[in-house]
């Protein structure tokens, strides 16, 4: 099963290799990892999304909370939470191509945000599955290049993972 | 009170009260060895090699329970101390490794003797750090302490880089007290409702087990296994690592369980109804077939590392807190329910056990007129040091014949490389140990493909005068080596025999030590009377044995407990 999991982290230099240490070294699959500084500059905040059945995600989940620079742990799938991800896609945009591909960027609320006599590069952010059905609706061929952010997540209600 | 880099370190470390440094030179760490001159204070034990540092610390860390300090320069010195920190790490051994590093200028740019040791040594470190400011190192060395001890313990390394240790760059130096860290909170006690419930099952358990491991040493949690283990009544058997937490001769103890346990010990965890899994990891040397794991019992797991629960064999009870806190309320709630005739209940179960010893699994033939026995040498050792050793361990067949022929009665008494299984471990670990404890008794016991990879620590013992004994059961083989490929490659001796070994006698004595070569059985209790009434010598016993021996009873890989192999002279018997 799918986990998103959210970890928050000591901002120091190596914590990141840490954690992708961890994932090699005891080979636990790891689907996409992103990582930024939070509103507080000591926290860094981590989402990565994992695969493995119960046993193994436990594990992960412990493993990860015994590294030194864990502060706190929270999987985002154990309850109700947002999911988000930001893509960009470049694509070839010529003649009677370029309405087809604005429709479509309507109808998923995506954006063009760069045009050209020849492309347009497309953003649009939502979960995961909802990127990947963008992708597979764009006529073939006209991809050029994707770049996927990686999912990030928040739980739904008034409780936060903080310090 | 301004101090450089080079003197902090110097002064962090007499804050905190380490006795010996081990350590080696070399440039990255030439302003803290000078700090060290200059100063002085801490003991600096000079090895050949830097894995004998880390060896060194490891063993003093082991025999006494405080943390082992290691010292080593930069590159070369970092990557020679890996083996030795993987080694501390498998066995979660307090430990903190400081580490020379080029100037931070330098860092990234090939340097001379540069590597990236904070990135070497991340997968087998409890945690490290890189110092790069030298007002952070106090605070540092300080944090490496506390998370090297506390907790499950483990190897932190600091790496220091040259320019920290300037020894022109004063700044003031206070060495905090405490180290809070916001991000790691080792737990203390155990939860009492999981407790209790670990209790309800152990109260109605017809056939229950302690199965204890090196956690119970390391938690310094001894004395309250023993009381538990005797209040009880149940039978304990105990992993390479556990061994001496209950005492070795006690008539509830089963031996060691696994691969070269005992068949009472193996038999027992495959029948037993309740398994109380006591600071042990579940290693697949222990388990054998997964699948085949103790498959009646429910099973409660106490450990302080919440990573360890559940990892390789899901467990009924998790308890996750320290040892010793957690067996004293086990205990206490135990006793205020058991009834006085619950230890009686299990007569049954010890009347199965006794017949599973009557087995005799151990039992081997000592031929006077053949070749040394390893299991003789063990014995015999045994029986001229009363049992009083702190017994050092290389890795092989020699390890796990004195793991099964010398009963240790008390824990840290028992030194070896288990979790990594480090071939050179023995005898810079008995050095620790030996400086640790002066007045004691410190033997090596080793074979003579694991002595050679430190050898050169022969020097050190006459440097720093150490009276250890090195007891090496010579085969002329790497004997678990050859024993696998007896029994699983239709013996194929590829690449274990030891072809063109020293001379140890010689070798010992020209490294100025006294040596010793027994070839006869009947000579051997007198020659290791006369090793051991040389108090102040260092002295090597080159004991050529049998070089046919192998280690019974064995689990083979894929079986389980209940499928032992005996050695050839008992399989034949009646086993049911």
């Amino acid at each position: 099963m799918r986990h998103i999991i959210a970890v928050l982290l000591e901002n120091e230099a190596g914590a990141l290799s840490r954690v992708a240490g961890l994932f090699s070294a005891r080979g636990y699959n790891i689907e996409s990892l992103t990582v930024a500084p939070t509103d507080d500059p000591t926290l860094s905040r981590m989402t990565l999304v994992t695969t493995g059945n119960d046993e193994i995600v436990e594990q992960i989940k412990k493993q990860l909370n015994k590294l030194i620079d864990t502060v706190k742990l929270l999987d985002l799938s154990e309850g109700p939470h947002i999911e988000r991800e930001m893509m960009m896609v470049k694509v070839r945009a010529e003649r009677e191509d370029r309405e087809e591909l604005k429709r479509l960027t309507d109808i998923f609320r995506a954006k063009i945000i760069d045009v050209t006599d020849t492309s347009y590069v497309i953003e649009l952010t939502g979960a995961s599955r909802k990127l990947d059905a963008f992708i597979d609706t764009l006529p073939g061929g006209a991809i050029i290049e994707v770049v996927r952010s990686g999912p990030t997540g928040i739980a739904r209600g008034e409780k936060g993972l903080v310090l | 009170m301004e101090l450089s880099g080079g003197e902090i370190v110097v002064q962090a470390l007499l804050d905190e009260g380490v006795e010996y440094v081990f350590g080696y030179p070399g440039g990255s760490v030439l302003h803290i060895y000078d700090a060290l001159f200059n100063k002085g204070g801490v003991k600096h034990i000079l090895v050949r090699h830097e894995q004998a540092a880390a060896h060194a610390a490891d063993g003093y860390a082991r025999s006494t329970g405080k943390c082992g300090v290691c010292l080593v320069t930069s590159g070369p010195g970092a990557t020679n101390a890996v083996t030795g920190i993987a080694t501390a790490y498998m066995d979660s051994v307090p430990m903190v490794v400081l580490t020379g590093q080029v100037p931070t200028p330098f860092i990234g740019s090939d340097a001379f003797q540069e590597v990236d040791t904070v990135g070497i040594t991340r997968p087998c470190v409890k945690h490290n750090f890189l110092v790069k400011d030298v007002r952070d190192l106090a605070e540092t060395i300080r944090k490496a302490f506390y998370i090297a001890t506390t907790g499950r313990p483990g190897p932190v390394v600091v790496d220091i880089p040259k320019d920290v240790t300037d020894p022109n760059v004063k700044v003031p130096y206070t060495y905090p007290k405490d180290v809070k860290l916001r991000s790691y909170s080792p737990v203390e006690r155990g939860h009492l409702g999981q407790i209790r419930r670990a209790v309800d099952l152990m109260l109605e358990a017809k056939r229950p087990i302690f199965y204890t491991g090196g956690g119970v040493v390391l938690g310094e949690g001894s004395a309250e296994l023993r009381a538990l283990v005797q209040a009880t009544g149940f039978p304990v058997t105990s992993t390479l690592m556990g061994l001496g937490a209950v005492p070795g001769t006690d008539t509830q103890f089963l031996g060691m369980l696994g691969m070269h346990g005992t068949y009472e010990a193996n038999m027992a965890m495959h029948e037993t109804d309740v398994l109380i899994a006591v600071g042990a990891r579940f290693d697949d040397r222990v388990t054998g077939k997964i699948e085949h794991f103790c498959p009646h019992a429910k099973i409660v797991h106490i450990d302080v590392d919440p990573s360890s629960i559940s990892k390789n064999v899901k467990v009924d009870v998790p308890i996750v807190g320290q040892v010793a806190s957690v067996l004293a309320d086990m205990l206490r709630l135990y006793q205020e329910q058991a009834t006085s005739q619950r230890a009686s209940q299990l007569a049954d179960w010890w009347a199965k056990i006794a017949e599973w010893r009557r087995v005799e699994c151990l039992r081997y033939d000592q031929d006077p007129a053949a070749a040394i026995k390893p299991q003789f040498a063990v014995e015999t050792l045994y029986k001229v040091t009363q049992g009083e050793l702190y017994l050092a361990s290389d890795v092989g067949q020699h390890q796990m014949f004195a793991a099964q022929f010398y009963p240790f009665d008390e824990p840290r008494r028992w030194i070896n490389s288990g979790g990594l299984g480090t071939m050179g471990f023995g005898l810079p670990a008995a050095i620790g140990a030996q400086l640790a404890h002066p007045e004691a008794q410190v033997a090596c016991i080793s074979g003579d493909a694991s002595i050679l990879m430190c050898i050169q620590e022969l020097a050190t013992c006459l440097q720093y005068s150490l009276p250890i004994k090195v007891v090496l059961l010579n085969n002329g083989y790497m004997g678990m080596v050859r024993q696998w490929q007896e029994l699983f490659y239709e013996s194929r001796y590829s690449q274990s025999y030891v072809d063109a070994l020293p001379d140890f006698v010689k070798l010992a004595e020209s490294f100025g030590h006294v040596g010793m070569r027994v070839e006869r059985p009947g000579d051997l209790e007198g020659a290791m009377r006369d090793a051991f009434a040389m108090k102040d010598r260092f002295v090597f016993m080159d004991v050529l044995v049998d070089p046919t021996e192998n280690v019974y009873p064995m689990i083979v890989a894929g079986k389980g407990h209940h499928e032992m192999q005996l050695s050839p002279g008992l399989s034949d018997r009646e086993l049911s």
